[in-house]
Formats: C-alpha cells, sequence, structure tokens
C-alpha cells in the first residue's frame, strides 16, 4: 500500500507553488476582485504553457495525457492560491462530461482546443435558488433547439460552450452540449459572492443543442460527473483551507496583546488545532477520492461524496476562523482573509450544498450495505 | 497511489489468514470484546486465556512485527503491522493486556537498558509470560505529568521509593513496571525526575483498584511505601528521567488511538434497524446528516492513519501529527453513544444485555467512553500538542518551569 502522491507528482506540486505564488499572488488576484476582467487572461495563458489544462486529457484529444492523481495535485495548488480562471468548470465539469460520455466527434471538436486554452467550457445546471434536480429541470431542448433559463453559470460569461442539464420534451432530462457563440444564448453576467471568479445568467433561446454522447445517460451521468468533480474540487478547497490556516498560523505569531503572542493563547491555539483536524482529515478523504478517481473504482460513489462533504466544511472552518484570528483586520477588504471565506461559500455550494452531499453519501453507504 | 498489497504484503496476509484461521477465536455476531466473553474472576480469566493466544502469537512470529529479529520480531516495517491488525480485527482481539508492555515499556527498555536486561525480559513480555504496567500519573499529576512527587532517594547502590501513582492501567496482574520519580526536588521541576524499572513483588507496593464510572475497574492507585530498587535499574541518567518518559510516550501515541466501542458501523447498523416516529431513523435527515458527519470523521481518521503508515513505510519517524486520531475519535466514541440511545428513545436507558442493541455496547461506551477523553493525553492537551509540536505555535506561559521544584505553589486538588 502507498497512501501517498509519488515523487514526480510531488515535484509538480512544488513546480505548481513555485508559477503560482509569482502569477496568482494576492496582487493579481486582486485585479480580478477589483477590476471588470471576469478572469485573469494572462495567468490562463501561462497554464495553457505550461501544460496544466490538458494534463488529464489523453493525447489523442491534444492533452498530456497524464492522469487524475496530476490534477489533483494541481487542483490543490490552484485552490490554495485562489487562481482567478475558468480552470474547474472547463477542466472538471465541461472537459469531464466530454471525456465521460462524449461522441469522439464532440472530443475532437473541444478538447483539443481546451488542451490549448483556447476554449473555455462550462456546465449550465442550476435554474435559480432552489435546488436542481431531474424532476424539475424547467430547461427543454425541442428538435435539437433547447429554451430555458440558466442561473448562476459558472464562468458561464467567458465560456466558448456549455454542457447544459435539460429535460426532453418527453421529460427525460440529461446533458446537452451548446456552442454559446451561436444564435439563441443570451448571457448577462451576475455578480455573487465571490467576484474573483466569474458568473452568468444564460437564457436559452431556441439554440442549438446535441446530446452529450448518445444522449442516454440522463441523470445519472450528472450524477457521475459531479461525482468525478467533487474529488477535484475537494483537493481545491483542501489547497484553500491550508492556506487560511497558514494565515491564522503567521498572523498569531506576529499580533501581540497582552504583553504576548495571541499565538500563545489557548484560546487561539486551540482553534488552529481544530482547523488543523479538519484540514487533515479532509486531506486524507480527499486522497481516497483521488485514489478512487485514478482508479474508476467502485468505491468513488462513496469516497467522492465524503471528500466533498469533508473539504467543503474544512475549508469554511478555516477560512471563518482565520478571520476571527486575525479580529478587526480581517473583516477589512484590504486583508486577503476574505477572499477565502468568499472562495470556502462558492466552492461549497458549487456542486450542490454539503447537506445535500451528507444525504447522497448516506444514500450511497445504505446502497452499498 | 495505491491500496493494494504488494507481492511481499499479499504473501504475509495469506500467512496471517491462515495462522489466524487455525488460532485465532472467532467473534460471535453481536458486538463482542475479549473482555465480555471472558469477565470471569474478575477479568483473570480473560488474562490467563490472552496469555494463551499471546504465546502462540509469539511463536508464529506476530506479536511483535516490527521489533528486531535478535528479540522475536521480524524487524517489519510498520505496514505490516498494519496489515496485521486488518485481519485480526475479524477475530475476537485479546487487547488490553499487553500493549503498554510491548507497546511502550519494551521500547524504552530497548533505548536505555542493557543487553543483559533486554534479553531477561523482552522475550517473556513478548510471550506474554510477564505482562508490564506504566507507573507514571500521580494525584497531583496528570496532564501536568512533570509535576510528580513520588521521592526516589539514593541509599548506597539502591533507591528508595516513597509515594502513590495512580491511573495505571493493569497494575493489578502487572509482573513489572516501568517508573518516573523525583529524585531531586531541589531542581527544576523537569530535571529532577529519573526513570526507573521494577518488579510489582517487590516489597512495600500496594495496588488498589479503582472503579470507573462504567463499574469496570482497568486502573489502580498504587501505594509506595521504602520500595527498595538496585541502581542497576535505573534507565538513563540521574535527572534525566524527563527525556525517558518522553521516548515512553512518544511510543504510546502509535498503540493507542483506535476506538474499540461502537463505531460508524455499528451506530449506521441501528439507524437501519430502528424505527422513530416518522418512519425508519435512516430514512430521518437529521439522522442521516449526523451519520455523514461521523462517517467522514471515521474515514479520515482511518485514511490520516494510511498516510502515516505510509510515510514510517518510507523511513520517516512518527511525529506528533498522530495526535489527531485519538482527538478525534475519543469525543466521536461519546457521540456516538449518545446519538445511539436518542435513536432508541425512552428505551435508550436500558442497560440490560438481552434486551438493549448490540448487548448494551452503546449504554456502556456511554460510561466508558469520558475516559477515551482523558487517558493518554486529554482532549486538550493533544490539542497543546498539535499547537505546538505541529503548528510550531508557542508554547504556554510556565510560571513553574525555572523555579525549583519544592517551591512550587500547590493546591488543595
Amino acid at each position: 500500500m502507498n497512501f501517498d502522491f509519488s515523487p514526480d507528482q510531488r515535484s509538480l506540486r512544488e513546480q505548481a507553488r513555485k508559477f503560482l505564488t509569482e502569477q496568482s499572488s494576492s496582487v493579481r488576484v486582486r485585479r480580478i476582485l477589483d477590476g471588470a476582467a471576469p478572469y485573469d487572461a494572462e495567468l490562463w495563458r501561462g497554464m495553457g504553457e505550461m501544460g496544466w489544462i490538458g494534463t488529464a486529457i489523453p493525447e489523442p484529444y491534444g492533452g498530456a495525457g497524464f492522469g487524475y492523481l496530476e490534477l489533483c495535485v494541481l487542483a490543490e495548488e490552484l485552490g490554495r492560491s485562489l487562481a482567478p480562471t475558468p480552470f474547474a468548470s472547463t477542466i472538471y465539469l465541461a472537459a469531464e462530461a466530454l471525456l465521460l460520455a462524449g461522441t469522439d466527434a464532440q472530443k475532437k471538436r473541444w478538447l483539443p482546443r481546451i488542451a490549448q486554452a483556447e476554449a473555455i467550457g462550462c456546465l449550465a445546471l442550476a435554474e435559480g435558488a432552489h435546488v436542481a434536480t431531474a424532476d424539475n429541470i424547467a430547461t427543454r431542448v425541442t428538435g435539437g433547439r433547447i429554451s430555458g433559463t440558466k442561473l448562476p453559470v459558472m464562468d458561464g460569461d467567458v465560456a466558448d460552450f456549455a454542457v447544459v442539464a435539460a429535460a426532453e420534451s418527453s421529460g427525460h432530462a440529461g446533458l446537452f452540449l451548446v456552442d454559446l457563440k451561436g444564435a439563441g444564448v443570451t448571457r448577462t453576467s451576475v455578480s455573487t459572492v465571490d467576484p474573483t471568479r466569474s458568473h452568468a445568467r444564460i437564457v436559452f433561446d431556441g439554440a442549438a443543442a446535441e446530446p452529450l454522447g448518445a444522449g442516454d445517460g440522463g441523470w445519472p451521468l450528472v450524477e457521475r460527473l459531479l461525482d468525478r468533480a467533487a474529488v477535484l474540487v475537494a483537493f481545491e478547497q483542501v489547497g484553500g483551507a491550508q492556506a487560511a490556516l497558514d494565515m491564522a498560523r503567521e498572523y498569531a505569531l506576529g499580533r501581540f496583546a497582552f504583553g504576548r503572542q495571541i499565538a500563545s493563547f489557548q484560546a487561539i491555539k486551540h482553534k488552529l488545532a481544530d482547523m488543523y483536524v479538519g484540514v487533515e482529515l479532509a486531506r486524507s478523504n480527499a486522497y481516497y477520492g483521488a485514489w478512487a478517481l485514478s482508479k474508476d473504482a467502485k468505491e468513488l460513489p462513496v469516497a467522492a461524496a465524503a471528500a466533498r462533504v469533508a473539504a467543503s466544511e474544512a475549508y469554511y472552518q478555516a477560512a471563518k476562523e482565520n478571520i476571527q484570528v486575525h479580529g478587526g483586520m480581517g473583516f477589512t477588504w484590504e486583508f486577503d482573509c476574505h477572499l477565502h471565506y468568499r472562495r470556502a461559500k462558492l466552492t461549497g455550494l458549487m456542486l450542490g450544498s454539503t447537506r445535500r452531499w451528507k444525504d447522497l453519501l448516506i444514500a450511497r453507504l445504505e446502497a452499498a450495505a | 497511489m495505491d491500496f493494494d498489497d504488494t507481492r511481499e504484503e499479499a504473501e504475509f496476509r495469506k500467512e496471517v489468514r491462515q495462522w489466524l484461521a487455525a488460532n485465532a477465536e472467532p467473534k460471535s455476531g453481536a458486538f463482542e470484546t475479549w473482555q465480555s466473553r471472558y469477565p470471569g474472576r474478575d477479568g483473570y480469566e480473560g488474562l490467563e486465556r490472552a496469555k494463551e493466544f499471546q504465546a502462540k502469537k509469539a511463536d508464529a512470529g506476530f506479536a511483535a512485527l516490527h521489533w528486531p529479529v535478535e528479540w522475536g520480531g521480524r524487524a517489519l516495517p510498520p505496514i505490516y503491522q498494519v496489515i496485521y491488525s486488518q485481519e485480526e480485527t475479524k477475530y475476537l482481539v485479546a487487547r488490553g493486556y499487553f500493549e503498554i508492555g510491548l507497546g511502550m515499556c519494551m521500547p524504552t527498555l530497548f533505548a536505555f537498558g542493557t543487553e543483559e536486561q533486554k534479553r531477561r525480559h523482552a522475550p517473556v513480555a513478548l510471550r506474554g509470560q510477564e505482562v508490564w504496567c506504566q507507573l507514571f500519573s500521580e494525584p497531583g499529576a496528570g496532564s501536568d505529568l512533570a509535576g510528580l512527587r513520588t521521592r526516589a532517594q539514593k541509599n548506597g547502590d539502591e533507591w528508595v521509593i516513597n509515594g502513590q501513582k495512580i491511573w495505571t492501567s493493569g497494575a493489578h496482574w502487572a509482573d513489572w513496571a516501568i517508573l518516573v520519580a523525583r529524585s531531586d526536588p531541589k531542581a527544576a521541576k523537569h530535571k529532577g525526575l529519573t526513570f526507573f524499572f521494577l518488579s510489582m513483588k517487590t516489597p512495600g507496593i500496594e495496588t488498589r483498584r479503582i472503579k470507573q464510572i462504567s463499574g469496570a475497574s482497568h486502573f489502580n492507585e498504587v501505594y509506595f511505601t521504602d520500595v527498595r530498587i538496585p541502581d542497576s535499574q535505573r534507565l538513563g541518567a540521574v535527572g534525566a528521567g524527563w527525556g525517558v518518559a518522553i521516548t515512553t510516550l512518544m511510543n504510546e501515541r502509535l498503540t493507542s488511538g483506535d476506538l474499540r466501542g461502537p463505531d460508524f458501523e455499528e451506530i449506521f447498523g441501528l439507524a437501519r434497524s430502528v424505527g422513530l416516529e416518522d418512519g425508519p431513523a435512516i430514512k430521518n435527515s437529521a439522522v442521516r446528516e449526523r451519520l455523514a458527519d461521523i462517517y467522514v470523521k471515521t474515514q479520515g481518521v482511518r485514511l490520516t492513519r494510511f498516510r502515516t503508515m505510509t510515510a514510517l513505510s518510507r523511513g520517516e519517524t512518527p511525529g506528533p501529527e498522530n495526535s489527531i486520531g485519538k482527538l478525534v475519535n475519543a469525543p466521536k466514541a461519546q457521540e456516538i453513544a449518545s446519538f445511539a440511545m436518542d435513536l432508541l428513545d425512552m428505551g435508550g436507558v436500558v442497560m440490560d444485555k438481552d434486551t438493549a442493541p448490540l448487548r448494551a455496547a452503546f449504554q456502556e461506551s456511554l460510561l466508558s467512553s469520558p475516559g477515551g477523553r482523558i487517558a493518554a493525553g486529554t482532549d486538550e492537551i493533544l490539542r497543546n500538542i498539535i499547537a505546538e509540536r505541529v503548528l510550531g505555535l508557542p508554547q504556554d506561559v510556565r510560571v513553574d518551569r525555572d523555579l525549583p521544584f519544592d517551591q512550587l505553589p500547590t493546591g488543595a486538588r
């Protein structure tokens, strides 16, 4: 048994950390936070040049053909550095949907462009302020034309194509591919709690849509896609949680009150210890998810749900307590604490809430028992 | 990243399976421990049977896989201990008898004892013929272990011990013990300690069992009245006992941390079998949410141990990050017990083994689990360890660090 990343994968992590320390510094992230640009295009191009975007895309489709473990390593570093790019939408969701179910023609059309950082993809699933399910999806596809409203769609304002959850007129829900540059697509940016990641409302009004793959994946395909993304997002969350813990630690060591470092008070020490425990439990659950994803193991549905629950909660805990440790400075715009606080809540909801994933986890354990 | 056994590991697992199938006792269906199967003669029946099994286990070479070959081990990487434990857990395991001796006392003896002492003690300890206990905690020195007051006074080639220890697991049936005592009350607290080992049959030792809230008696008070220990049984230098004790305690982190009461599988099984006012408990969303929390913690600890074992297999030293397992599992055990009883509603209070689910394992755990949060490092001490040794935060302000020990203030408790 070997429950760790390989030396090559660890050197990829070092390389990624070095690159992102410069290219996704706080200053760079704040350009997106404060500016009008939806994402850091320079960073995105740089990631393409590093070969990261095509990491897990097979070589026949223009990728590097590495495995998911390498992708998990990158995800952790992207989460740590809050990289403001459409990586998650494009890679964990759109490319992954194509790889899971796309026809060869669909893969050939999009994957090579994705790998070159020339195309951005997204997943259009939610339809407003409620849970999206197979039964309540209102977006409809009739005769190859799609109509309906999706909100919010992460990176929907900048994406070239979308993987859209919609129902056929028969009521059968599944995934469809839509070229967002075509007719019948209206996109408007929407503000969210995390301005470092852009989101859109997409209104489809008779846009051309084709079923993803043979079109027989149905809703189980949506769940399989979300499971795979859950593992990858869990690594981003672990990276972010670790960064928030590191920030809290640094601040507590440097801040003096009552004549001592605040890091010497047990109220602070125990808080940080609890953050550490949360991060480590999340990391271990995420590692297991990485293993299951890389082997396409039958344990993946349970492992992915556990990784998602643990990582969402650990990140939120670390991000909110990081603000608390910083005291008043922690809730200023100037300090970076809020960047993780925002991202923690965003990542905790982007694939569905923790509440729902806990329910899924138990349902899957029941099915396995 | 790979959970499959290597070829060597698979061969070892096969060997373990064959041996256990021929020698270990199968569990009966219900939740059962060695102690609950063999409660006779105040627990001594369980001890005798455990010794029989331990001898067979040692003869087969499974009793201390990571020990050097010359002391009956196989010098195997720690991953083999995990494999053995995974297989042994499928059977009724004789736990709680030899862990202290083999996991803590012998490693200390290996580090500080003479060759003759190791030869005398290791083989018989390994076969379970002699049981060891650890005389550390005192009424006035628990979390603050270095505040211990039991006196060791040099008299010729001997040391004379007077004082009291407490919370000593298994002292009532132990043959040998390790002991840390104060040899110099004028020195600062950590600098006046000396470490020994001694026979529990030495005149002047009196052992009294402590009845716990669970009704069980795992611990003892041990009184010393002019107990004489030859200087040859001192481990480490005079005044260097704290460093020796740290060696012992570092090994404790490797041995403790397993949850021995009902765990996720048991509470999950209970939720699937009992009904609430609105149907099966497992279908209740509040129940499902709590079950998910417990599962994620349980898996997190198990998988964190795999990460530790991977590091150990690479030859890295076990670090304080191992404190996580107990810090998570001990409160979790208490939560599981209380949650299970809530699911049983008014009937949850019943402890009758023939009536309560899993032969009252949840109710017993309610009463035993508070101890898990205290023994071998309280929740609070473990958080300090993580904060100080893993995260590198400053130690607490210590008012007692440099004062002579006999000038420290003391309270009534």
